[in-house]
C-alpha cells in the first residue's frame, strides 16, 4: 500500500542565501533515487512537505517550475524548529520531501487569458514557479499578457534578484518591481507599497484577466480593494493560503477552515470561494 | 443477514475459541470505569457496562503510534531516511462495542480512506477488524444517538450485532467477517424466528432515549453567519481548552506528527491532537488564526455540526454517545450548542 | 443553598444595574446532574440564570487572568485564595473585582456519588447536610459530608479570605482535620514503593491537560510542555514524558497551590492529581509556615528570601 506519509529521500544540492537578513534560503534538492522524480510531477502553486529527519516536517510552496528538470527547489523562511534546523543543514545532507501536495493555480482555466501576478515579501516562491513555467517557450504562447507586481521591504529583501533582472529585460513579461523604501541611489525600479503599485500598473480587470495574489495578510488586505476598484471579479482573484499543517493530505485536521482542508482542497482558492468560509488564516 | 442464538453458557466458550484466531478487545473495568482494552487469553469482556469512559477508537487508531523509524548515525547506510516498520495487522475483533461507536468508526473512515489518499495504518487495522456490537438495552440519559444518525440497536455498521435477551444473546450476523467470527466461535443456532423479538427490544430501547437534538436546519445555515453568531462567547466562556472532549470522542480524528530522537535513533510518530489547543493552529511566525478559546470552541462545534454536514452531506460528525457531555469538566454540552446552532437566525439573539 | 442563590442574584443585579461591574461571573444550572457550568451575566435582567448548590466546584478564579473588565465574581473559600494569588501575581487588579463571598460547606464529588449509587442519576437535591439522588425507580439519601470532594473534606478555609460582600454569615471552619494524612502515607513508603505508587497514579493519563487548564495557577502564555524550541517534553503518552509533565507542573505550583481540587475534579480518567501538589503544599507549610492566598500583603515564600529560611535540603 502506497504510504502518503513516507518522504522521498533527497540530497541538498545547493543552498543559497536569498536576502540580506539571511532568513531566507533557497534549497535545491536532487533525488537520492533518480526514479523518484517521476513521482514528484507537480504544477505551479503546489507545495511539498520538507522532512528534516529528527525534527519534523514543514509545508513549503514549490519554488521551482515543472519545466525545470532534475531537481526541485524551495525557499524557506527561518521561523521555527524545522526551518531553523533546515537552515543549519549543509550541502550534501540527506533529508526528505513529500508531495506534490494541494491544488495549483487554475492554469487550465487561465489558458488564453491575461495574468497579473502580485506578490509581496517571501511569499513569492510559487509565483516564481509560475513565472518560470509561463515563460517557458512551450507555454508562453498559451497565455495573454503577463504582469508581475512584486514588492519587498528593501532591495536586499527581494527574492531571486538575478532572475528578476532577467525578466525585466524581456519584452514578453511586464515587471513592476517595488520596495517599501530604499536609500540606494542606483535603485531603478518602483518605490511604494504593493497595493499602490498595483493600482498604478496593473491592467483593468475583465473576463479575460486573472490576478494571482500571494503575500503577507496586510498586503492582501489592502490589495483586495484595489483589485475590486480595477474591476476584478472575485472569481478572477486567485489566492494561496498558508495555514499550519502536518499531514498535508487532508487527514490530520489542523488546517481545516470551514468545510475546506487548506492542504488538500487548497491552498489555492478564488476570493469568491474564500468569501464563503471563515477568515481563519 | 441472518439471526442466530447464543446461549449465555456458550458465550464464554465461544469467546475462548476466538483467541487463537483474533486479538480480542473488549470492555474491562479499570479502576472505577470501563475502557476498551486488549483481552488476555481467557479473559472475558465485561459486558455489564453502559458506556466506556474512553471511546474504542484506539482499537483502530491508537493515541500514539510510530509512523517511521530512522537512524541519524551517518556511518549507517540510509541514515536520515524514514523507514516503514512492520506492524501487526492480523485479525482483531472487538467484543461488546456499542453500535454508536461502530458507527463512529465508519464516520472517521470517511476521513482516513478517501478516493485521493488512504491512511495505511488506519485502513489496514480497519480491514483487520471484526466488530461484535452489543445493543444498548438501557441507554443513558445523555445518549442522543437516535437523533445523531444511529441508535441503540443500529445494525447498519457492525459485523455482528448482539442483543442481550436475558439468558441468551441473539445475534444479527451482517457480513462475511461476522460469519467467519461466529463460525470460529461455534455459534450457529438458527434463530430466524426470534428476529422479531430482537426488533421489539430495539424499539423498546429507542423509546427509552429521552435526549434528542435537532439538526435539520444546520445544512441550510450560511457558514459565515453561523460563525459570527452572537452565542459563541457565551458557549465558550466556561471552556478551559483542555482536550478531554476531543480525546474521549469517538469521531475526533485530528492528530499531530512529532519526531522523537534518543541518541542516534529516532522515530516519527503521530499522536491524537486537539483543536482546543492553541498550538493546533499556531504558525511558526507566531500568528494564530484561532487565537483564543472562543475561536477554538467554535471550531469544534462548527466542524462536527456544520462543516462536516456540508462537506459530506451525510449528517453530523457526531454519533450521540454523550461522553463529552458526561466528562466535560465545566459542563459544556454539545446538545445545547447544537440547539443554538440549529435555531440560529442572523440578527436574532438566541443565547 | 437556595438562599445563597437568591442573595447572589440580588447582589449581581445591583452591581450590574448600577454599573459597579461590567459582568458577574458565577454558575448556571448544569445540563446534567452534579455539575454546574461557570457563566457570565452582563445584563441585570438576566441574573436569574445564576444558581448555587454543592455542585459549583469549578474554581472561578480560573476565569479572571488578563481580563480587562470590572468583574463581580462569586467566590468560595478556595476561589478567594486563588483570587488573592492572582492579584499578588499581577494577573488581575483588586480594583477590577467585586468579590461576592460564599461561605462554603464543601462541594460534592460527582464521581464518588455515582460510584456510591451505582445507578444512573437523573436528579439531585440537597438539604440539611443530606444529598438526595434519584433515578429510574429509586431514590437514595446520602450524607453530604461523606460525598465531599477529597480536598473539601479536609478544607481548613471554607470562608472566603477576601470579599466585598458576603452572601451569608461565615460557616464554622473544620479544625480537627488532618490535612496531610495521604502525604504522610506516601512519605512513609520506601523509594521503590513510592515510585510504584506514583507510577500507578499516572497510569491512564491521556495528556489532555485538563488538570493544567482547570488550575487557576496555570496561566502561563506558553506552558513548558508546549515549547518547541527547546522542546522539554515529548508529546506522546510515554511514561517518562507524562511523569515529567505532572511532576514539573506540581513544582510550578509550589507555594501557590490552595488545594482547591480543580485538577482532580477535571481529570477525565480519575487521576488523584493532588497527590503531587499536596506534598509541596505540606512542605511550604512546614518549612515556611505558609498557606497560599491568605493575604494580599505577604509575598509568597518562593519569591522572597529570608536569612532564616531553612536550607537543610540543599546538599
Amino acid at each position: 500500500m502506497q504510504n502518503p506519509y513516507l518522504p522521498i529521500p533527497v540530497r541538498i544540492d545547493k543552498a543559497t542565501i536569498e536576502t540580506e537578513d539571511r532568513n531566507l534560503k533557497t534549497f535545491k534538492f536532487v533525488y537520492v533515487n533518480p526514479e523518484d522524480e517521476e513521482k514528484f510531477q507537480y504544477k505551479a502553486g503546489q507545495f511539498g512537505e520538507l522532512s528534516v529527519t529528527g525534527k519534523g516536517e514543514i509545508p513549503i510552496g514549490i519554488a521551482s517550475s515543472p519545466t525545470e528538470k532534475g531537481y526541485v527547489m524551495f525557499t524557506v523562511n527561518r521561523v521555527g524548529l524545522v526551518s531553523t534546523a533546515l537552515h543549519n543543514m549543509r550541502e550534501g545532507d540527506i533529508m526528505g520531501i513529500r508531495g506534490p501536495l494541494g491544488n495549483w493555480y487554475p492554469w487550465e482555466r487561465m489558458e488564453g487569458k491575461n495574468i497579473v501576478i502580485i506578490g509581496g515579501g517571501f511569499a513569492f516562491t510559487t509565483l516564481r514557479s509560475s513565472i518560470v513555467m509561463l515563460l517557458d517557450p512551450a507555454n508562453r504562447s498559451k497565455f495573454g499578457d503577463i504582469h508581475v507586481v512584486y514588492g519587498a521591504r528593501s532591495p536586499g529583501m527581494l527574492l531571486y534578484r538575478d532572475e528578476l533582472a532577467q525578466w525585466e529585460a524581456r519584452d514578453d513579461i511586464n515587471m513592476h518591481i517595488t520596495v517599501d523604501g530604499t536609500d540606494d541611489p542606483d535603485w531603478k525600479y518602483n518605490v511604494g507599497f504593493v497595493p499602490t503599485i498595483t493600482e498604478q500598473k496593473a491592467p483593468k480587470g475583465d473576463d479575460d484577466t486573472f490576478a494571482i495574489v500571494c503575500g503577507p495578510p496586510i498586503m492582501i488586505k489592502f490589495t483586495q480593494p484595489v483589485l475590486e476598484k480595477l474591476g476584478y471579479k472575485h472569481d478572477h482573484i486567485i489566492m494561496s493560503l498558508e495555514n499550519r499543517m502536518k499531514c498535508g493530505i487532508g487527514m490530520c485536521g489542523r488546517c481545516n477552515i470551514g468545510k475546506e482542508f487548506v492542504c488538500k482542497d487548497g491552498p489555492v482558492f478564488t476570493l469568491e470561494e474564500l468569501n464563503t468560509i471563515p477568515k481563519e488564516y | 443477514m441472518r439471526v442466530i442464538k447464543i446461549d449465555k453458557k456458550d458465550w464464554e466458550s465461544g469467546v475462548g475459541k476466538l483467541f487463537g484466531d483474533y486479538s480480542l478487545f473488549g470492555p474491562v473495568k479499570q479502576g472505577a470505569f470501563h475502557n476498551f482494552a486488549p483481552l488476555e487469553k481467557g479473559q472475558m469482556p465485561d459486558l455489564d457496562y453502559v458506556n466506556t469512559r474512553l471511546s474504542p477508537k484506539s482499537v483502530v487508531y491508537p493515541q500514539c503510534e510510530t509512523m517511521f523509524e530512522y537512524t541519524l548515525d551517518e556511518t549507517q547506510p540510509d541514515h536520515h531516511v524514514n523507514k516503514e516498520i512492520a506492524k501487526d495487522y492480523s485479525p482483531r475483533a472487538v467484543l461488546g462495542i456499542r453500535p454508536c461507536d461502530v458507527k463512529a468508526i465508519d464516520l472517521v473512515n470517511i476521513n482516513f480512506d478517501n478516493p485521493q489518499y488512504q491512511d495505511p495504518w488506519w485502513v489496514q487495522r480497519r480491514d483487520a477488524l471484526t466488530t461484535v456490537a452489543l445493543g444498548c438495552n438501557n441507554p443513558c440519559a445523555t445518549c442522543f444517538c437516535t437523533t445523531a444518525g444511529t441508535g441503540p440497536f443500529d445494525d447498519s455498521c457492525a459485523d455482528v450485532l448482539l442483543a442481550d435477551m436475558g439468558d441468551h444473546y441473539l445475534a444479527k450476523v451482517r457480513t462475511e467477517k461476522g460469519e467467519a467470527l461466529v463460525g470460529k466461535a461455534g455459534w450457529s443456532q438458527d434463530a430466524a424466528g426470534e428476529a422479531g423479538a430482537m426488533d421489539d427490544l430495539a424499539k423498546q430501547a429507542e423509546s427509552k432515549i429521552s435526549s434528542k437534538i435537532e439538526t435539520g436546519k444546520l445544512a441550510s445555515k450560511v457558514t459565515t453567519e453561523l460563525y459570527d453568531a452572537d452565542f459563541w462567547e457565551d458557549v465558550a466562556f466556561s471552556c478551559i481548552n483542555c482536550g478531554t472532549c476531543t480525546y474521549l470522542c469517538p469521531t475526533c480524528w485530528c492528530f499531530d506528527i512529532q519526531d522523537e530522537v534518543q541518541g542516534k535513533d529516532g522515530c516519527r510518530m503521530r499522536n491524537w491532537d486537539t483543536c482546543m489547543s492553541g498550538l493546533f493552529t499556531l504558525h511558526g511566525t507566531g500568528h494564530n488564526p484561532r487565537p483564543n478559546k472562543t475561536a477554538r470552541v467554535r471550531q469544534r462545534f462548527m466542524h462536527k455540526l456544520k462543516y462536516y454536514v456540508d462537506k459530506y452531506g451525510d449528517g453530523i460528525g457526531c454519533v450521540g454517545c454523550g461522553r463529552c457531555v458526561q466528562q466535560c469538566p465545566v459542563n459544556i454540552d454539545i446538545r445545547r450548542v447544537c440547539e443554538l446552532m440549529n435555531r440560529f437566525e442572523p440578527g436574532k439573539e438566541c443565547a | 443553598m437556595s438562599e445563597y442563590a437568591e442573595k447572589i442574584r440580588g447582589i449581581a443585579k445591583k452591581l450590574l444595574d448600577d454599573g459597579t461591574v461590567d459582568m458577574v461571573i458565577g454558575f448556571r444550572k448544569g445540563t446534567i446532574p452534579l455539575i454546574n457550568e461557570p457563566c457570565f451575566v452582563k445584563d441585570g435582567a438576566k441574573v436569574d440564570a445564576l444558581i448555587w448548590d454543592s455542585s459549583c466546584g469549578v474554581n472561578l478564579a480560573n476565569y479572571l487572568p488578563k481580563r480587562k473588565e470590572k468583574i463581580g465574581v462569586v467566590a468560595k473559600g478556595c476561589d478567594s485564595r486563588n483570587i488573592v494569588t492572582h492579584i499578588v501575581e499581577n494577573q488581575i487588579t483588586r480594583e477590577q473585582l467585586y468579590i461576592i463571598g460564599v461561605p462554603c460547606t464543601g462541594m460534592i464529588d460527582r464521581r464518588k456519588i455515582r460510584l456510591a449509587v451505582g445507578k444512573e442519576i437523573l436528579s439531585v437535591s440537597e438539604a440539611d447536610g443530606k444529598v438526595t439522588v434519584s433515578g429510574d425507580g429509586y431514590e437514595e439519601v446520602l450524607d453530604k459530608q461523606e460525598m465531599l470532594q477529597d480536598n473539601c473534606a479536609i478544607c481548613a478555609h471554607r470562608n472566603p479570605v477576601i470579599s466585598d460582600e458576603m452572601v451569608a454569615d461565615p460557616v464554622p471552619e473544620q479544625t480537627e482535620v488532618d490535612r496531610y494524612q495521604d502525604v504522610k502515607a506516601v512519605e512513609a513508603m520506601d523509594a521503590e514503593a513510592r515510585w510504584n505508587h506514583f507510577e500507578q497514579l499516572l497510569d491512564g493519563c491521556i495528556r489532555c491537560y485538563a488538570c493544567r487548564n482547570a488550575c487557576p495557577l496555570c496561566y502561563c502564555p506558553t506552558c513548558f510542555v508546549d515549547e518547541s524550541q527547546p522542546q522539554w517534553v515529548g508529546k506522546s503518552i510515554d511514561k517518562t514524558d507524562t511523569r515529567t509533565f505532572h511532576f514539573l507542573r506540581a513544582f510550578h505550583c509550589a507555594g501557590r497551590c490552595t488545594d482547591c481540587g480543580a485538577c482532580e475534579r477535571a481529570c477525565p480518567v480519575g487521576i488523584p492529581v493532588r497527590q503531587f501538589t499536596k506534598k509541596l503544599e505540606k512542605d511550604c507549610k512546614e518549612l515556611y509556615d505558609w498557606e497560599a492566598g491568605m493575604s494580599l500583603d505577604v509575598r509568597p515564600p518562593l519569591d522572597t528570601y529570608r536569612a532564616e529560611d531553612p536550607d537543610e535540603f540543599i546538599k
